[in-house]
């Protein structure tokens, strides 16, 4: 398992991501060091990285787990073709969440080999198309819930596109579950 | 590509003999104000419902079996912060120095950057009563 989501920033790469952060903490630098209040900031920005590299590692999982369904063999074209742009969607999610980790000063976490997707999702094991479906339906709505508890982890600025993403993923995991025949729910509140 | 989304559910519909009564049930997962007016749950049905909010809230990034986001829970509980030996953690949860119990699993739950500033895991359980009953599943791994 090579899979790294150790990307920690060196102070000057934080620094010079943050924008208008720069030209104060340096001033600050200048003076004999940096305040506390800089310094939390800063902590900000590398938390904010962080889970923000989580969420692209959940994408990549996600747009690996439609390419492993589209080339199983196992579902009907017309599926297929579902499945494919769900996946555009999740690349999608990934372009916007690998700049926001680039706009912070950070690395994005890189994907892993289709082979390990597919050998921790349980590839393997899916032998038709319904069971190809679980498994998208399942982490779609992970990947909601996900997407929704992580939130008030996050800095202010990525609340909403967290919360878009998040909207995405039960749209998906409604369509799912409706192709499935899965009934709706009968509560409330379904996500989160 | 450009494809018609809601057309290709109406296809996927089809291909799925899906009923188009769509059934209203459900979703078998109680929630956590009527778990409460029952007033304690036996250890079985806490675990099962721990299980089902397993799925549900953690899922996403974590398997019992697997690493993934997130490293696999087999054996989590009594197990030290940050060591199972082929997942990479972030340098946050390699220097938490603990053991996860109930205790400790309860408070990385309802705020795990709060515990360990820097970790990659964002997701917080703000209900109590999930909380508890995720330990109680997470206990079984």
């Amino acid at each position: 398992m090579t899979f790294d989501l150790t990307h920690h920033r060196s102070r000057r790469s934080i620094l010079g991501g943050a924008g208008k952060t720069l030209s104060l903490t340096g001033l600050a630098l200048v003076a004999g060091g940096v305040s506390p209040a800089f310094a939390a900031k800063d902590d900000a920005i590398s938390q904010d990285v962080q889970i923000l590299n989580a969420a692209i590692a959940l994408e990549h999982e996600g747009i690996a787990a439609y390419q492993i369904a589209a080339t199983s063999g196992l579902l009907e074209p017309g599926v297929v073709e579902i499945g494919l742009t769900f996946q555009g969607h999740h690349k999608g999610h990934r372009d916007a969440l690998v700049k926001a980790v680039r706009d912070l000063g950070g690395n994005p976490v890189a994907e892993k080999a289709l082979d390990e997707y597919a050998q921790a999702l349980g590839a393997a094991t899916l032998k038709s198309q319904s069971d190809v479906l679980k498994l998208a339906l399942k982490l779609e709505r992970g990947a909601a819930n996900a997407y929704l508890g992580l939130i008030p982890s996050l800095g202010p600025d990525y609340h909403q596109i967290a919360a878009r993403m998040a909207g995405d993923e039960a749209f998906h995991a409604a369509i799912l579950g409706n192709a499935l025949g899965e009934p709706i729910p009968k509560s409330a509140l379904i996500f989160g | 590509m450009r494809i018609d989304v809601a057309a290709c559910a109406v296809s996927a519909f089809i291909v799925f003999g899906a009923s188009a009564s769509m059934a209203v049930v459900d979703d078998g997962e109680p929630r956590a104000a009527a778990a409460s007016e029952g007033g304690g749950a036996d250890a079985a049905s806490l675990i099962e419902r721990g299980a089902k909010l397993y799925v549900r809230k953690c899922g996403a990034c974590h398997s019992p079996d697997a690493n993934r986001i997130g490293p696999r829970h087999e054996g989590v509980y009594g197990r030290k912060s940050g060591s199972v030996p082929d997942f990479r953690y972030t340098k946050a949860l390699g220097a938490l120095d603990i053991v996860w119990d109930e205790e400790t699993l309860d408070e990385w739950l309802t705020n795990p950057s709060a515990m360990a500033p820097g970790t990659a895991m964002g997701f917080r359980v703000t209900d109590a009563e999930e909380r508890k009953a995720i330990i109680a599943y997470l206990k079984t791994l």
